[in-house]
Order: structure tokens, then sequence, then C-alpha cells
């Protein structure tokens, strides 16, 4: 290989924390101007593997390369002086600060500046704007714009710097589709430029199509590396879960002369219209849609969100009007918002408390908790859904995001529902746990006879998990796909049509 | 930002519209005299509201600095009438310096422990009110026996005349201490690299951090400055009064935070500026005045002020949830 063309390379990287192994044996190379993916699921690594390149933490063994020179560590201000920066998943933004200010703050800090002078803040500014070929008010708060300008805002921030790598954490959390084709195009032209950009991620639609190499690790040890011409979604996934998953569709035969679970009649309700909706036991479906169909409002307005509906809503051939949260719970409807971190969870309670959080007033018919009782459901849950942890006493937030998940859904599936409305279901969940929460929801929907509506974005998750897809536009029911009759490509061909 | 959306405008405007009103329903507002004396109230509570400002904007509270204001200027007091010392700069700096010390209490419970201000604030001034007491002195200290200087000093005046009655009014030196006060508060916070991070602090700590600010020297900086311009305020509001009474300035906390988040400081931090502070200090002491004018009982001007919190805080979340949506 030659070497000349490398920027950095870490060569047998160690790293441990209290005598657990987060890197064991790592050797990365990073090669001038290239778009290098790390991929690797939530847990693997990653984060350590960029604090060690961006200087924060010390490798316990190995030798870190660059140019001729052969580290022990770097610094943080040595890796900012080679070029390095990261953007964080967060943008590290001041939002009460102006654009202006927020891309020359940093500037003017490194240079030790005493005194601000706002002719240079704006023309440093302007800089950093020209360096991207973007145009953004100079005179607007940063957090009054949206995330993508964010970002873009970030990014200027870190060339102004001399950049020769730019490490972005997850950079396409918060975009649209259409915000990471910007986003993308934004990283070319950043290469052209012979900045090197290192892509930490782990969508592999998107590993796959912006990357020219993809170093995939497991546990802190590289489990594969090479062009990304020598991957594809199905390898990638083998790799940073280390399981095959096979992707079985979930075909039912409803048996139509029962008594559905669910049914809607003309349906109406805020954001949504002439809703028609016939749905038995042991079904999942799918709803999806553009931004704005009305998706979310009908998922609320199932859960008792919305009080003016109009229409008749039947469960179990009897009529009901959801019209609180309280009343939904009590007709068997259990709903996982998308945003589990703050409409689901309380995060610094324990796992045990916020299982039992809506059953404590319901599974004890006394005044007075049952928590002996109420400890051995939690648990119990904790075991059935497969919680990854060693405490079921620890906070929430000492999980990962897919096990969060996982929390919500036991919460509510203690409730003893008949109707499990899931918003979003994997938002920011890697594949592994991914894979398993899907597992979960079939198990459920078999074995708890339950009636499953999956409302989301990801079509891939729609297909090999619903026995149908409804796809919602401007509010109301617009085409019904069948699991049989699923593809992804047409789906999403669809969608495309209704814009 | 445009200019009608900025909280100084508002509340300019607001004040403007205020003093017309007042004006026209009692002419004798305008008159000099009183605008002299309205002057006059807003330097104790200007200075203080500048150092309430500095702890607003990085995202701090601070309760504490009417006790350190009171202490600084009583010991100090004190001190001068025990030892006969001379002059007027000597207090004023040795009770700058004594609110200095006690904002370093602050400070260091803040910075290197990471406590919440507000506990730490209402812990301190507690202690220091009650160490005043308990072992400096609980006797007023008045008239007679107050330094000549100090007195003299608030007796100065940049410009005065005579009533139709033939009474003297004038406009007391000590304002322009005020006005110097803010100018260099404002030029900190504006043209400095110091100032800029205060914001930084208060807009997203962990990105300041992540920038590389020195957070624990910035708290240090900002709670020791703000307990040095409350022994500065304590000391010319004993000048103004001409006595030095260490049970004074209680509740004035409520008074000052008000007037800063009037004038557009934000309760969760990263914003306020000078001039906005300046406004909402001029509002507050003009409301209060009035009230006293129109023989509102005082009781009655808390509940005014408790208002004036709510409302103003009320108004700033709105904007911030507008412009942040």
């Amino acid at each position: 290989m030659n070497k000349t063309e490398d920027f950095i390379s870490l060569e047998h990287v160690h790293k441990s924390f209290a005598g657990v192994h987060a890197l064991n044996d790592l050797s990365l190379t990073i090669k001038k101007g290239e778009i290098h993916c790390l991929a690797g699921e939530n847990g693997s690594g990653k984060s350590t593997l960029i604090k060690v390149i961006s200087g924060i933490h010390a490798p316990s063994e190995g030798v870190i390369r660059i140019g001729d020179k052969r580290l022990k560590r770097l610094t943080p201000k040595q890796a900012i002086a080679l070029g390095v920066q990261v953007i964080y998943q967060d943008f590290s933004l001041f939002a009460n600060l102006t654009v202006a200010e927020n891309l020359a703050l940093n500037t003017n800090l490194a240079q030790n500046k005493k005194f601000v002078s706002w002719k240079n803040v704006y023309a440093l500014a302007r800089e950093a704007m020209a360096k991207l070929q973007i145009d953004i008010d100079l005179n607007k708060e940063v957090g009054s714009l949206p995330v993508a300008q964010k970002q873009l805002i970030a990014i200027a921030r870190a060339l102004m710097f001399n950049a020769r790598l730019i490490i972005m954490d997850e950079p396409t959390t918060a975009l649209t589709g259409k915000e990471v084709q910007v986003l993308f195009d934004i990283v070319r032209q950043i290469q052209k430029d012979g900045i090197a950009v290192l892509f930490v991620s782990h969508k592999m639609r998107e590993m796959l199509d912006i990357s020219e190499r993809i170093t995939v690790i497991r546990n802190g040890i590289k489990v594969a590396e090479g062009p990304t011409t020598d991957f594809d979604e199905k390898l990638l996934t083998y790799h940073m879960t280390g399981q095959e998953f096979t992707n079985e569709k979930y075909m039912l035969e409803v048996d139509a002369k029962e008594t559905p679970r669910l049914e809607a009649h003309n349906y109406c309700g805020k954001g949504f219209q002439n809703i028609n909706l016939c749905l038995h036991k042991k079904e999942v479906i799918g709803i999806t849609g553009l931004l704005g169909s009305g998706r979310t409002e009908l998922a609320k307005a199932f859960f008792g969100m919305q009080k003016d509906t109009k229409g008749q809503l039947l469960i179990d051939g009897k009529q009901v009007q959801l019209s609180s949260i309280s009343e939904a719970i009590k007709n068997g409807i259990a709903y996982v918002p998308e945003d589990r971190l703050s409409e689901g969870l309380f995060l610094s309670q324990s796992i045990k408390r916020n299982i039992l959080a809506t059953t404590l007033d319901s599974g004890d018919s006394s005044f007075f908790i049952d928590k002996k009782g109420a400890a051995e459901r939690a648990t119990r849950m904790v075991a059935e859904i497969g919680i990854k942890t060693n405490n079921p006493e620890n906070p929430v937030n000492t999980l990962s995001g897919g096990n969060q998940q996982k929390v919500v859904l036991g919460k509510w599936l203690l409730t003893n529902a008949k109707i499990l409305i899931l918003n979003g279901p994997t938002v920011g969940v890697d594949i592994g746990s991914k894979a398993e929460i899907h597992k979960r929801i079939r198990n459920i929907a078999q074995e708890g006879d339950l009636a499953v509506i999956m409302f989301s974005d990801d079509i891939h998750e729609l297909v090999h998990n619903c026995n149908r897809i409804i796809i919602m536009h401007k509010g109301e029911f617009v085409d019904e796909i069948p699991a049989r009759a699923a593809e992804e490509n047409d789906i999403n061909n669809r969608l495309k049509e209704l814009v | 930002m445009k200019l009608h959306l900025r909280s100084e405008f508002i509340i300019g405007s607001v004040l403007l519209l205020a003093m017309l009103v007042i004006g026209t329903i009692n002419p004798a507002f305008w008159h000099l005299d009183n605008i002299f004396n309205l002057l006059r109230n807003n330097i104790v509570i200007g200075i203080m509201a500048m150092g309430v400002l500095l702890i607003l904007i990085s995202g701090g509270i601070d309760v504490s600095f009417p006790a350190f204001a009171v202490a600084s200027a009583y010991i100090t007091i004190k001190l001068v009438v025990f030892w006969q010392l001379p002059g007027v700069l000597l207090p004023i700096l040795m009770s700058i310096i004594f609110g200095a010390l006690f904002g370093l209490i602050n400070a260091f419970f803040v910075a290197k422990f990471k406590m919440i201000p507000l506990i730490v604030t209402l812990g301190t001034g507690g202690m220091v009110r009650g160490f005043l007491l308990g072992f400096v002195g609980t006797s007023m200290i008045n008239i007679n026996k107050m330094p000549r200087p100090l007195i003299d000093l608030s007796k100065l005046e940049i410009f005065s005349g005579l009533n139709a009655d033939g009474t003297h009014y004038g406009l007391t030196v000590l304002v322009l201490f005020y006005v110097f006060t803010a100018l260099a508060i404002h030029f900190l916070l504006k043209y400095t690299m110091l100032g800029r991070s205060i914001y930084a602090l208060g807009g997203d700590p962990v990105s300041a951090e992540r920038a590389g600010f020195n957070i624990p020297g910035i708290q240090t900086f900002i709670y020791c400055l703000a307990g040095a311009l409350a022994g500065f305020a304590g000391i010319l509001h004993n000048s103004l009064i001409w006595l030095s009474n260490p049970r004074d300035m209680m509740g004035f906390e409520l008074d000052v935070i008000a007037a800063v988040v009037l004038g557009g400081a934000s309760i969760f931090g990263g914003k306020g500026t000078v001039l906005g502070t300046v406004l909402g200090v001029f509002m507050l002491v003009l409301v209060k005045n009035s009230l006293i004018i129109m023989k509102v009982d005082t009781t009655w001007q808390r509940v005014v002020v408790g208002v004036i919190i709510l409302a103003a805080t009320a108004i700033t979340a709105y904007r911030d949830k507008k412009t942040n949506a």
C-alpha cells in the first residue's frame, strides 16, 4: 500500500475501560480525501474510536501513525492542529447566538483572541459560507433554523480549521430523505478539496450510497473492511450483528366472518377524514405516507389524543368513543410513541418502574400498591421481551435505544391490550435490536391475539412485518397492498407519485 | 433579528407609553425634580441588576446579592468608622473587595462542585446575613456616625435647580457611577471573548466545553464580579440614604431579578443585554414610584413585582418558543 496516500492510521489499538475492552487490536486507515464509513451497532466501539482519533481518549496500546510520525496518542489540541474535526450528533452549536457568531466563535477562541471585532466575525462567517457555497442569513439565531441548516453550519464551522478529516457522527438521524441527499452532495464537494470524511453510521443504505470504503466493527473488533463495492445490505447486516436475518414476510389468512378487533367507518378528525378500516386479531398492518399525510394524527386519535372525532369506531363489535387517553387504555388500546424519549419513558427512573408505569392503578383492585406482585410482573416482563440489563433497578437511560424501545413495549403488554399502535417502532434503533423487536411484535400478535397497527416511514420494515400495507395521503387511505404483492421499490415509487 | 422583535424595542416602547400616560395624568411627572429622583432610584437596583444579568446569561441565578451588598457596605462602614479611614475611594474599594470575596464563595460551590446556583446562593445569602447580625452588629449606623465624605459624595450634583417654591433639587453624581458601570458591562459582554463565552455557556454548556472554553474559570469570574457589583451597589446605597442598616434590602432580590427579566434576559440563560436591563430597571422603578404616588400599600407593591416577573417570563418564554419552533 502506498503510505503517502494515508492521512491517519491506527495500528493495533487497544482501549479498555475498567477491564472491559472497548477497542481490541483495532487497525484502521483513512486515506487522504476519501469517504470512509465506520459501521457498527450501538455499543460496538464506534464512539470510543472517534474519541481516540480526536484525541479525547488515549489508547492503552497501539500506535497512531500520521505521515512519518508514530505517536502513542493524540491530544485534542494536536488532533485539531492536524485537521481532525468532529461533528457531533447534536452539532454542538449555540442556539442563542447568531449564525455569524457560531461560525466564528471557535476560530476566535482557538486564536486566543481576547476581544471581539464584529467586522472580523462577519468576515470569518462569510468565508466559511463561501467555502461550502451556501447562503444562510448571518444575523439569524441558530435556534430558529431547521436541522438541516444547523448541520450545514456545523460543517462550515469544521471547515474553518483547515480540516483534513471530518468525522460525522450519525449525521442523518434527524434529516428527511431530501436533506440526506443535500448532505451527500456537500460531503462529495468537501471531498473534492482533498478532505477525508469519516461517516459513522448504522444506516446501511446510506453507507452504501455515500462511501468508498467501509470498515465494520463489532464489540470493539474490526470484523470487515474493504471497498464499498464488496458489500451489500445483507453482508453489512451480517458483519454488524454477527447473525443472519431471514426476511420472511408476515402472511396471514384472516377469517372474515370473525368480529373484527377494530372497525372504523367514515372516521374523521383533525388531519384525516373518511377513514374506513377493518382490523382482525393477529393482523399486523402498516400505515405509511409522506410527511403531513395525517398518519401521526390518526395514530394519536386512535389513542384518544383527539377530542372531536366523527364517524364510528368499534372495538370487538362494540361502539366506542375514544376522547381521552385513559378511555383508550380502558378499551384495550396500547400506544408506543414515535419519540419514546419524550413521550413514553421516565428516563431517570428504573426499568422496573417504567414497565409498571401504566399498570400500577389498573393491575390492583385495592387502594394500595401490591409491591411484591408488581415486582414479579416486572421481572417476568424484562425476561420475556429480552431487555439486556444486569439489573432491572437500573435507570432506563442506561439502556441502548433498542432496549429502551423494548421497555416501552413491555409496559404496554402488561396492560393486556387488544390493539397495539406502534408509531415509528424502530426509529433510531440498530439492526440487531430492530430484528428482535420485529420478532417480538409478531409473537405478540400471534400469541396474544393482538391487532397491531404499525405507523412507519421505513418501507422495508413494513414490507417484512405487515400482512397488508396502507398508504395515506392528505388524510385519506389511498392505497392498500397485501403482503404477497408488497415490493419495497414499488411502494416507494407509489409514494413518490403522490408528491 | 428584526427590530420590532427585539425585546429592547418592546420594553422601550412600553416604557415610553407608560411615561406618556403617567405624564398626561399628572404633568408634574415631567418636572426635572421628579425625573432626577427617578434616576436616583435607578442607581442601586441598576448596578446590582448588571451582576444578575451576567449570571442569568450564563444560565445561573443569584439570590444572595442583597445580602452581600448589605454585608459588604456595613462591614466597610464599621471599619471606616473604627479606623477613622479618610475619603470615599478607599471605602468604595473595600466594599467592592468584600463583595467579590463573598462572590468567591458562590463561585467555589457552583464551579467546583457543579451545584445548582439557586441552592448555593440561597445558602450563602442566608449565611452571610446571619453572620453579619451575629458577629458584626445589629444596630444601624445613622447619620451622626456615618463617615462624612460618603454623605457629601451623594450631595454632589451634576445638575441642579430651584423649584417654583424656592426648594432645591438636583441630580446626584452617583448616577455617573451607574452609567459607567453599565457601559463597562456592555463592553465586556459585547466586545470581549470572555463576554461572549458567558453567552456560549448559557446557550449550551456541553458545546461550550467542547469548543474549549474554561467553564469553571468563566463561572468564577462572573460570580465574583456579581459579588463585587453588589458590594459597590451596597456602599452607594448607604451613601445615598446616609445610613447603614444591617437589616436592609430584605426581598430586594425579587425586584432586581424582575427588572432584569423585564429587560428581556432569559431565566434559562443565553439571552440578555445591558440596554434591555437598563430599560427594565427604569420600568420597575417607574412602576414602584407610581404605586407610591398613588399611595398603594407596600404589601401590594410586592404583588405587582411578582406579577411583573410572571408576565415578563411568560412573554420571553413565548418569544423563545416562537423563534425556536
